[in-house]
């Protein structure tokens, strides 16, 4: 897939015209993005969808401030009349500007990145999607108690060019897949969802090799069994306090809102105060705060290929890298870009995104990663007298400084004596952010590590959604509150 | 833009083929974006963007037909937009035929009349914006969220039928931050830029701000009589505008269904309808059906309707009434109750003043339990009298305790509270709510 034939010669020959000598620098990022997806309901055809955008996304510099004009008008008259537009916003603001920038924002690349994919989306027909989607919803019935099932597939294909009067002149091709499928099974007034590890959590960079894949129908099994078990053959969770051990598709969640969101400098910064919030974390805090336990290692990595949030440079051209935010529970760096770094005078990343080219790059999560420790899946366990294991996100909410959260899951099952016992339904937990990390107690090793991710982190203004990923190993919290659902 | 769309849409439908059919949907915008922080200017610019959406359907009779969906952005050149339409849909009769037929899929009809709503403003020059709207805040901490331009919404399909909704308005959307990290929230949105009102509202929300230099008080967790701004109350509505949908209910979704079964029941105090009567937001949905102009949901704690899309109404034998592919409300109206402004803080006593909530989400969707936070200017109230600004609790709540048993009185006096979110392109509408008075509300954090 190409952006549009000529579109990098076009970005290079509006440059070559631009001689305005106010103007300090120009950037194109030009953009196009196929989204394809299907939805089966009850092995019946619900959605299937073909979205092509395009359209560049204009930066100017000005009197040291960026003012910025997105069109998909992609023609030479189109994006001279975008670089006027972004000069005037650019100056008007200048004299009120939070900081002064400079080209240094915006650093000469000439990269290119390309997803792996080793079954590209190309060699299997939209309607054998589709008949795999219904084969899979159909499966999924495998009583008269359920009643409902579903089957998701999205494929994002995107080609994206970076143009600038620096001599940038890069590109990245991004494969992105997600599917999920669930199960829905009543028993009177007890209706429980059973998903493939939470909602479009299977998010991956690559091709049908994440769809079609050898445990794909011991899954769709096991999701349909789950989800009777839950309805008929289960316990509410216990309200009180116990030790929480969290699989990975739901550590997912408890990095992303409570390590990855209250780390992003611009929220720091003050930027997000309007709207998705602030942080507790504060900039004097990096390099002091003792965030969690000495078993706590979190990394930044937009360089783990098969993860859905890699790149190989972000949205204002700086050089993608792994960085570690949390060493041994210390915390040691931000999740800035470029202007966050010079606004806030701290080490950063390289994480500056849009959603699309039709919105100004801000600070964003990549791939936010919890790195495994020692401890295998048997041994986490060992030790609990009295615990509850919960697993797949389906509930999630926090304040807005990020401290006191409250997070739902799919399925749980109680820990006695070091041993998975009693199916629990409706496990839900909630803790204020320092000291839940502080009481982590085990990390589970590389065999209980597994890679997620999601399509739906929202922040900014105006507002954006971008896909994220996160791995993490199972972990093991000790005396944490638990409580189970309004039944 | 309404004569661009009419002349594409046009064109298209002249290409069709026999058994072909096609649905279209526009939206989009032409907007200024200003983002503030302490009152200065952290990123501003301008977007145009406009999606069209389609929906190709291939045979006669309904029941065995085929559909595929899709979306182009529009470069607003007539003969590029229209082959890249021309493309899409010559991949849809490559790939229809092997597709599965869709039971639901319907074909278009003219089932309405034409409408075409268009309304103008008057907004701040695009040069201008900056200055006048950080010139007052200076020396105070503000973080904001200025958009301002023209929204359109466009409908046609294949059958004759035309629908198009054109506004202008602006919206900022702001927080007043003490030093002590607290904050008021505050909006200012019109059609027509008033610089008189502009400053008065920002010397209100200085004035407002005073309320809360006092230290922060610790509130335990437990329960606690509460008084709900109409904000507060929005944001409890746009939770539960997710469960009044058809579907949510048919496949036991939704916690209404509790409501039809007569098991539960909210408060005979509270009503809710869907009302498009002011004209804010387009009365079509994607099909082109026009919606009633009240629908009343919720009567005196009753379920009398749910939104029922066509494609719901097909699939269970109902009637549909004219809700959106989403089942989601989009005017909706509370009924006002009999509590003045003056009596407010007398009737709550001892108790909670939110003012806002955050980051709500279901944490019992099925059985209809709520989980979030307090947010901006909430307050302690001891005997009728503000006491303090308070920190943040959360709450862990049952819908049909919150609107049901719980809720003591609504106020007399509403307020709509705009929709400013811009995912993809700019949102329109709004809730006309008033605030809520309970008897208590259960803090857990």
């Amino acid at each position: 897939m190409s952006i549009t034939n000529g579109v990098t010669a076009l970005f290079h020959r509006v440059l070559s015209q631009i001689s305005d000598p106010s103007i300090e620098w120009v950037g194109f990022r030009g953009l196009r993005k196929i989204t394809t997806q299907y939805f089966v309901r009850d092995g019946l055809p619900d959605e299937n969808d073909r979205n092509d955008t395009h359209g560049v996304m204009v930066e100017v510099l000005v009197n040291g401030q960026f003012g910025y004009a997105a069109t998909a008008r992609l023609t030479e008259e189109g994006m001279h009349r975008a670089v006027a537009e972004a000069k005037i916003q650019a100056q008007a603001a200048a004299r009120f500007a939070v900081h002064e920038f400079s080209i240094a924002q915006r650093p000469r690349n000439v990269s290119t990145y390309q997803s792996d994919c080793l079954k590209p989306f190309s060699g299997i027909s939209a309607a054998d999607v589709y008949g795999e989607l219904i084969r899979i919803s159909s499966r999924l019935k495998i009583s008269d108690r359920i009643v409902k099932t579903t089957a998701f597939i999205r494929t994002v294909e995107t080609d994206l060019r970076f143009v600038t009067s620096n001599g940038s002149n890069a590109s990245q091709q991004f494969s992105l897949i997600t599917t999920d499928f669930e199960a829905t099974a009543r028993n009177g007034n007890i209706v429980q969802s059973r998903s493939d590890g939470g909602f479009r959590a299977k998010s991956y960079q690559g091709g049908w090799e994440f769809f079609l894949s050898d445990d794909l129908w011991m899954r769709v099994n096991q999701v349909a069994e789950q989800a009777l078990e839950l309805a008929f053959d289960s316990v509410e969770c216990p309200d009180t306090t116990l030790d929480l051990v969290l699989k990975p598709d739901q550590m997912m969640l408890q990095i992303h809102e409570t390590v990855g969101h209250p780390l992003e400098l611009d929220r720091i910064l003050g930027d997000e105060r309007n709207f998705a919030g602030w942080s507790f974390v504060n900039t004097g805090d990096f390099g002091c705060l003792q965030y969690g336990s000495p078993l706590m290692n979190v990394t930044f990595d937009p360089t783990s290929k098969t993860q859905f949030a890699s790149y190989g440079f972000d949205d204002t051209g700086v050089q993608a890298a792994c960085e570690h935010l949390i060493k041994d529970g210390l915390l040691v760096r931000g999740l800035g870009g470029s202007e966050s770094q010079l606004r806030s005078k701290l080490a950063g990343v390289a994480n500056m995104r849009a959603t699309s080219w039709n919105r100004p790059a801000i600070d964003r999560m990549a791939n936010i990663n919890l790195e495994p420790g020692n401890s295998s899946f048997d041994e986490i366990l060992t030790d609990i007298k009295s615990g509850v294991l919960m697993e797949s996100n389906r509930s999630w909410s926090i304040d807005d400084f990020r401290n006191k959260f409250q997070f739902g899951c799919e399925y749980g099952k109680l820990i006695e004596n070091g041993r998975l016992t009693t199916t629990v339904r409706n496990p839900n937990y909630r803790g204020i952010t320092l000291p839940f990390w502080h009481s982590l107690k085990k990390v589970g090793n590389a065999s209980t590590v597994t890679q997620h991710g999601t399509p739906y982190c929202g922040k900014g203004e105006p507002h954006q959604i971008i896909g994220v990923g996160h791995t993490s190993p199972v972990c093991l919290f000790e005396q944490i509150n638990v409580f189970g659902g309004a039944e | 833009m309404k004569n661009y769309f009419q002349s594409l849409a046009s064109a298209i439908f002249r290409e069709l083929r026999q058994e072909e059919h096609l649905f279209l949907n526009l939206a989009g915008d032409d907007s200024q974006f200003i983002r503030i922080n302490e009152a200065k200017v952290r990123q501003s610019g301008v977007v145009e963007n406009y999606f069209l959406d389609f929906t190709f359907v291939l045979g006669e009779v309904e029941g065995s037909l085929k559909k595929g969906s899709g979306q182009i952005t529009l470069c607003l050149n007539e003969q590029d937009d229209l082959n890249r339409l021309r493309a899409r849909l010559e991949d849809l009769r490559k790939e229809l035929p092997n597709f599965p037929v869709d039971p639901y899929a319907e074909l278009p009809a003219k089932k309405s009349d034409e409408s075409v709503h268009e309304s103008s403003a008057s907004l701040l020059a695009r040069g201008e914006a900056v200055k006048t709207l950080v010139n007052p805040w200076a020396g105070y901490d503000v973080a904001g969220f200025y958009a301002a331009g023209q929204i359109v919404r466009g409908m046609a399909n294949s059958a004759g039928l035309f629908h198009w909704f054109r506004m202008e308005n602006f919206s900022f959307d702001y927080s007043l931050f003490t030093p002590a990290q607290k904050a008021l929230k505050a909006h200012y949105f019109s059609a027509r830029w008033d610089d008189d009102k502009y400053s008065r509202q920002v010397q209100d929300s200085i004035l407002k701000r005073s309320l809360l230099e006092k230290n922060s008080v610790k509130i335990s967790p437990g329960q606690y009589r509460v008084y709900l701004t109409p904000s507060a109350v929005a944001d409890i509505l746009n939770i539960l505008g997710e469960a009044l949908g058809e579907l949510a209910i048919q496949t036991s979704k939704s916690a209404m269904r509790f409501l039809r079964s007569g098991e539960k029941r909210l408060s005979d105090k509270f009503t809710l309808i869907e009302d498009f009567t002011d004209g804010l937001v387009p009365q079509f949905n994607e099909e082109g059906e026009l919606a009633p102009n009240k629908l009343i949901l919720i009567e005196n704690g009753k379920l009398q309707s749910t939104l029922i899309h066509s494609r719901t109404a097909r699939e269970y034998g109902l009637r549909a009434n004219g809700a959106g592919r989403r089942e989601c409300l989009r005017a909706p109206v509370v009924l006002s109750g009999n509590l003045s402004e003056p009596e407010i803080l007398k009737s709550l006593g001892t108790g909670i003043y939110i003012s806002n909530l955050h980051y709500l989400n279901w944490s019992d969707e099925v059985n209809g339990r709520i989980t979030g936070m307090t947010r901006y200017a909430c307050f302690w109230v001891i005997e009728g009298k503000i006491s303090s600004p308070i920190e943040n609790l959360r709450f862990d709540e049952s819908i049909f305790d919150l609107l049901g048993s719980s809720l003591e009185q609504l106020t007399k006096f509403d307020e709509y509270i705009l929709e400013t979110l811009t995912y993809g392109y700019r949102q329109i509408g709004g809730i006309r709510t008033p605030g809520m008075l309970l008897s208590k509300m259960n803090f857990t954090l």
